[in-house]
């Protein structure tokens, strides 16, 4: 039973990667339509990044002094003025390790 | 004109840096799923089958509660509609190729491969080739992920969980975005997506992760309409 719904998981995410690439004419979304979606990565990864930040693992509203914000904050300072993904990712990931190790 | 080898190269440079948040996020992943109880080897499966970090949690630890397969499933189907978006996105640089590809090149499309390809596409428009960038992306994102969530069936309760691995994924999104806060529409939206999400967490089947999307795209749609 567990293995059928993997596989049925497993396929309908495969669809999701698929239908808009190989199923469905380009002709038929719009110009507007095609405008749009230029905001597709700043539509989309928020909803990612901020439960990432702001939600813990319980489901709950993290506290305003969470580690997590201001490790979130000097990622955003560092990624801005670096443009490096490795910096924003590392400084990000070490600021946080430092206050809950060491504070 | 960059040549298939160039391309392929470039993609694989492009997303190598989203390792250091794929990583621990993948070991994270597996340790879960056998913290949950489940067998290696399926835990292994389902990231091959699936493929997709958030969505592979969410689905074991819905099993391993006790909920319906059929909520663990929709649960992953609604999680994973985010790639429709990609997929719009991409096939205007994927139009010319054979079905055939299209259907093999859909498999590895994920979050950072296409972040990262997407950005190539804009700046070399004209390029021919340009899927090889996202065979780039997208199979260096499988080979690492598949790596990282064996390392984590092996090494299971030893990844200390005070390490906050998980945090690495909201980072390596944010350093997707940042050079957008540079403008004040993408702003808009970002902000408009980001609250929403908040809003919406606790909607069924985790599906704030299309709501915000979505409602984010609609702010998107007016602030065009304002721009004119």
């Amino acid at each position: 039973m567990t293995w059928l719904s993997i596989i049925i998981a497993g396929i309908i995410t495969y669809f999701t990667r698929m239908t808009m690439v190989a199923l469905v004419d380009r002709e038929l979304l719009g110009e507007k339509i095609k405008a749009v979606l230029a905001y597709v990565p700043s539509a989309v990864f928020p909803a990612i990044i901020f439960p990432g930040i702001f939600i813990n693992d319980y489901g709950a509203f993290i506290e305003m002094n969470d580690p997590k914000i201001f490790g979130a904050i000097v990622a955003i300072l560092v990624g801005y003025f670096s443009k490096n993904v490795i910096a924003t990712i590392l400084s990000g990931l070490s600021s946080y390790w430092v206050i809950i190790f060491f504070l | 004109m960059f040549t298939k080898k160039q391309l392929f190269t470039k993609g694989i440079l492009a997303v190598a840096p989203h390792m250091f948040s794929v990583i621990p996020f993948g070991i994270v992943c597996g340790a879960i799923g056998i913290e949950l109880g489940f067998s290696p080897i399926m835990v292994y499966a389902i990231s091959i089958i699936i493929f997709g970090g958030a969505s592979q949690i969410v689905f074991l630890q819905l099993l391993s509660g006790g909920a319906s397969t059929l909520i663990a499933v929709t649960s992953v189907g609604v999680i994973n509609s985010r790639h429709l978006l990609y997929g719009a996105v991409l096939s205007e640089y994927l139009e010319k190729l054979s079905f055939i590809k299209k259907l093999l090149i859909s498999y590895i499309v994920v979050d950072q491969g296409f972040a990262e390809s997407n950005k190539f596409f804009q700046k070399n428009r004209n390029q021919p080739y340009l899927h090889y960038h996202l065979i780039g992306t997208g199979s260096t994102l499988w080979i690492f992920w598949q790596l990282s969530t064996l390392s984590g069936i092996i090494l299971g309760s030893f990844v200390p969980e005070e390490l906050g691995l998980k945090f690495a994924v909201p980072l390596t999104f944010i350093a997707i975005v940042v050079q957008d806060l540079k403008k004040l529409d993408h702003v808009i939206v970002m902000i408009t997506c980001g609250l929403s999400s908040l809003l919406f967490f606790d909607a069924p089947y985790k599906s704030y992760i299309i709501i915000s999307p979505i409602i984010a795209l609609f702010v998107a749609a007016l602030l065009l309409r304002l721009k004119k």
